[in-house]
């Protein structure tokens, strides 16, 4: 038998499953076995669930006997630690919500253990998903695993580690601007940001209401695909969640790309390093072999969308941060970091009579704007192709005293999280130092099946996310 | 008196829906155990969402379409931002500044428009009980009232006494009554006033209409009252106190005050420069509600006959004098009961005058007895109804003799009038006169 079952994906994992290679009890005893062993240095989980993990993947293995067919019957799932599991701890990495133990579980989670999931733990994120290098964790720091001396990126920085550490088979992230793909690149791994109303947003602790999408992270672009077959679809607990019918993600991966217009704009390779650079054009280049047609497209230039995003976001922090209050559950405000204190004045300010028009609203005039100009886009091109990041991941330390170290490390996935849109970050290379780079597609909304399609192409013309860092 | 009250009204009204406004609880809440009737969403667990109760809007647009308002084809929710114990969330749900239903009015007895601002929708909060356990001085709360459904009602500045006011309250009442959204019962909480009151001197200026748009420069809110009555008296209240700081030339300080029942007036709860920003903003997790055409046509379709049609059929159609069909039209059920009844009636020859006195006189609670068995209370008592031509055209002749007034009306072509004269015989009859055989001698008489 294989002692490397923690390394599979979920659709390789589910083979070895059906034609009874292992059970899921194995599958999860490996999983748990490399959180033990690597846990110590990348730091990727709050919580461990251990037992109940074995519990679950012994009912799997009943399951499966019996011959019970579920997308992820049996696969051992780590889950973001925002996302509300009835009886398992929920912190969002904060100290607030130390011991908070919700009664109910997030649609999400729902939806993963009606597709007979195997709950693994809670990963870690920035507190309160304010970040994107998982350095405002009341729970430590979650170090990258291709260099331990390096930040994930976040704030689904535990996820996107563990899942390249291989510590699971596939995780849950969420996104408001970034917080998917920007620490899946840094990682090396595969992360889908669906469409804003593509998957429920009910049970995960609220960052940005009109931004957060819940999304896959995962070795492979066919996983992602699986994945958000059991995510998507309207939920009667998320009024804004669409009425429309997923599509079959797994359906379209393999059609050839010929033809499809692929829109590259300047404004996204502006201050982005030499090593980022070349190798997303060298991916270019291959996915032109595939057949796409590359066109110049003018885009606004993303730096402009980080003040519109601060704006909004800050004002939605501010009031969804309120309940916090310590009466119900949790603890007093005094346990709020400095991140989420910053973000609560600010918002404050921005929403505060007097300055509610020169601020919020206006922001909100402007992502109407920056719709505006993807639609044109969308126009002439099917989908757009972009650095994730201008960087390759930061050494630890990198976002401390710099209040807009966020906002600078999203900037090239902000527009289109402004925008609603989805996006994957696909794995293309790695720097001098062993770093991972990746590109994003970004597509209209609801073209996950299209953004799916592209990076599935690439990926099985590349041998990137069959890499695997030493640890 | 030198000046003349300037008076607006917030009046908000509980909703009887099954479930709560952005949840499934039961809305159900009075009496019943605390914290029995939530879940997530009305606690303001982490991630819980707000899913709008479908018929509670519905039903706020009826109130808007029975007060002639307004139904703007965009609408939206807002949060509403501030800390409070008794609110969940650390904001509520509410409308700013697009809400459901604008620019209506309502018409008081004295022909007097009272204009409504606007009807907006939005959530209740959980209710706050300060006791004393164990010794201890303690504040409970109960999240049952979290998150019901609640219509705020807001006039513009038009009443001038606190006649007026109590007068629309007590129609506003028997409105919302008779579109049986809400039991509007006060002790229960159902309705809730807010009266804001100022005082404009009188100008000697002929034009008192110029006067209106000239507002006071201050205001006095008057928060929370739970009866008409109390109301009344800090009206009253405050004009004695407002009255009297003007006359020494002073200002009233522009503040919201609470009535003190104990102390029978009105005392400083938040003055104005303690008035709250609330940071409104659209509320992300709701999306905006644009309304066809079609469906507010549907909405007002569903209308049941309100108080004041109602009022004018019974007097047409049942004979019956103002104070009988204001009395029978105080609640839907009654009106309903009353109806009922006389449709048993009618093969008893029991006559709806004579029911709707046995109704009133009888104090007749209509949850614990049915119309059949009132009818059958005065059938019992009843030697039948009098048709007899000569005796009825005896009293006739009587009634015509004794109401002068009613009669050159009348003449002078007010039709209408004839149900005072009917009136007056069944009266005279002890209810017992067949209503429209009154009617036909009457009209011989006194058509030429």
């Amino acid at each position: 038998m294989n002692i490397d079952l923690n390394k599979l994906t979920i659709t390789e994992a589910k083979k070895g499953l059906a034609e009874k290679k292992f059970s899921s009890l194995d599958l999860t005893t490996a999983c748990l076995k490399r959180i033990n062993s690597v846990e110590p240095k990348v730091n990727a989980f709050v919580t461990v669930t251990e037992e109940e993990a074995l519990e679950q993947a012994k009912k799997a293995d009943q399951q499966l006997a019996k011959g019970v067919d579920l997308p992820l019957l049996g696969i051992p799932i780590s889950i973001k630690d925002n996302f509300c599991t009835a009886g398992v701890q929920t912190t969002a990495s904060s100290r607030v919500l130390e011991g908070f133990i919700p009664p109910y579980d997030a649609t999400v989670v729902v939806r993963l253990k009606e597709a007979g999931m195997v709950l693994l733990g809670k990963t870690n994120l920035d507190a309160w998903a304010h970040g994107s290098s998982t350095e405002t964790s009341d729970y430590g720091t979650t170090k990258n695993p291709w260099n331990i001396k390096h930040l994930p990126g976040g704030s689904s920085g535990g996820a996107a580690a563990s899942v390249a550490a291989d510590e699971t088979i596939a995780a849950i992230g969420s996104e408001t601007a970034g917080s998917i793909r920007q620490p899946s690149d840094w990682c090396g791994v595969v992360g889908l940001k669906p469409t804003y109303g593509r998957v429920s947003r009910y049970g995960v602790v609220a960052m940005a209401s009109s931004l957060d999408s819940p999304g896959p992270i995962t070795k492979s672009v066919a996983d992602a695909a699986l994945m958000l077959q059991v995510l998507a679809g309207q939920d009667r607990f998320d009024a804004t969640t669409s009425p429309k019918l997923p599509d079959d993600y797994l359906k379209n991966l393999t059609k050839k790309l010929t033809n499809l217009k692929v829109g590259v704009a300047d404004e996204y390779f502006d201050g982005v390093t030499e090593t980022v650079r070349e190798k997303v054009l060298e991916a270019l280049k291959q996915l032109e072999k595939l057949g796409v047609k590359l066109i110049k497209i003018k885009l606004f230039s993303p730096e402009y969308t980080i003040a519109i995003y601060t704006i909004l976001q800050r004002a939605e922090v501010s009031s969804n941060l309120a309940r916090y209050d310590g009466i119900r559950f949790g603890h007093s405000r005094d346990y709020f970091g400095s991140e989420a204190k910053r973000r609560i004045m600010l918002g404050t300010y921005a929403l505060s009579a007097g300055y509610y028009d020169q601020y919020y609203n206006k922001a909100q005039k402007v992502r109407t704007v920056i719709v505006e100009d993807f639609n044109k886009a969308f126009n002439e091109v099917d989908v757009i192709i972009a650095p994730t990041n201008p960087w390759t991941a930061l050494p630890l330390g990198a976002s401390q005293g710099n209040p807009m170290y966020g906002e600078m490390a999203d900037a090239l996935v902000e527009p289109s999280s402004i925008a609603g849109l989805p996006g994957i970050n696909v794995p293309c290379g790695f720097s001098k130092e062993g770093l991972p780079i990746g590109f994003q597609v970004i597509g209209p909304q609801f073209s996950e099946s299209l953004i799916l399609n592209v990076a599935y192409q690439f990926e099985q013309a590349t041998e990137f996310h069959n890499l695997k860092p030493t640890l | 008196m030198k000046y003349t009250p300037v008076i607006g009204l917030e009046v908000h009204v509980e909703l009887k829906t099954l479930s709560k406004m952005f949840c499934g609880c039961s809305a159900d809440y009075f009496g019943k155990k605390p914290n029995t009737h939530t879940c997530p969403v009305c606690l303001g667990m982490p991630g819980a969402l707000p899913v709008p109760n479908r018929k509670a809007i519905e039903w706020c647009v009826m109130i808007g379409l029975a007060l002639n308002c307004e139904i703007p084809s965009f609408s939206k929710f807002d949060r509403k931002n501030y800390f409070y114990p008794d609110l969940a969330k650390g904001y509520q749900i509410s409308q700013y500044d697009q809400p459901f239903c604008i620019n209506g009015e309502i018409v008081l007895e004295n022909g007097k428009k009272i204009r409504i601002r606007r009807v907006h929708m939005e959530e209740d909060t959980a209710k706050l009980t300060h006791a004393i356990v164990d010794g201890e001085k303690v504040s409970l709360i109960d999240f049952n009232r979290s998150g019901i459904p609640l219509v705020e009602i807001v006039t513009e500045p038009d009443f001038e006494s606190e006649m007026e006011v109590i007068e629309y309250l007590k129609r506003l009442q028997q409105m919302v009554r008779h579109l049986g959204v809400s039991n509007a019962d006060m002790e229960k909480g159902d309705m809730r006033l807010e009266p804001n009151i100022s005082l404009q001197e009188i100008q000697n200026s002929k034009n008192q209409d110029a006067n209106k748009f000239q507002l006071p420069n201050y205001k006095v809110e008057v928060k929370n009252i739970n009866s008409f009555r109390f109301v009344g008296k800090a009206i009253e209240f405050e004009i004695k106190r407002q009255t009297e700081i003007l006359d020494k030339g002073e200002t009233p300080a522009q503040e919201t005050r609470g009535w003190n029942e104990g102390q029978n007036a009105t005392l400083s709860q938040r003055s104005k420069e303690e008035a709250h920003d609330y940071r409104y903003f659209p509320e992300p997790d709701i999306p905006p509600i644009r309304w066809e055409e079609f469906q507010i046509a549907n909405i007002k379709s569903q209308i049941p006959e309100l108080p004041d049609q109602k009022l004018e059929r019974f007097q047409k159609e049942y004979g019956l004098t103002d104070a009988q069909a204001i009395f029978l039209i105080e609640s839907r059920e009654m009106a309903v009961f009353f109806e009922k009844a006389v449709e048993e009636g009618k093969s008893k020859e029991v006559n709806p005058v004579q029911i709707a006195n046995q109704i009133a006189n009888r104090k007749i609670d209509v949850g614990k007895i049915s119309p059949e068995e009132v009818i059958s209370e005065i059938a019992g008592k009843t030697t039948g109804i009098i048709s007899d031509q000569a005796e009825l055209e005896k009293l006739a002749q009587e009634v015509i003799e004794e109401n002068p007034q009613a009669v050159s009306d009348f003449k002078a072509g007010k039709e209408k009038v004839i149900q005072v004269l009917i009136g007056a015989v069944m009266r005279k009859t002890a209810g017992k006169a067949d209503a429209n055989k009154v009617k036909e001698i009457l009209k011989t008489f006194l058509t030429p």
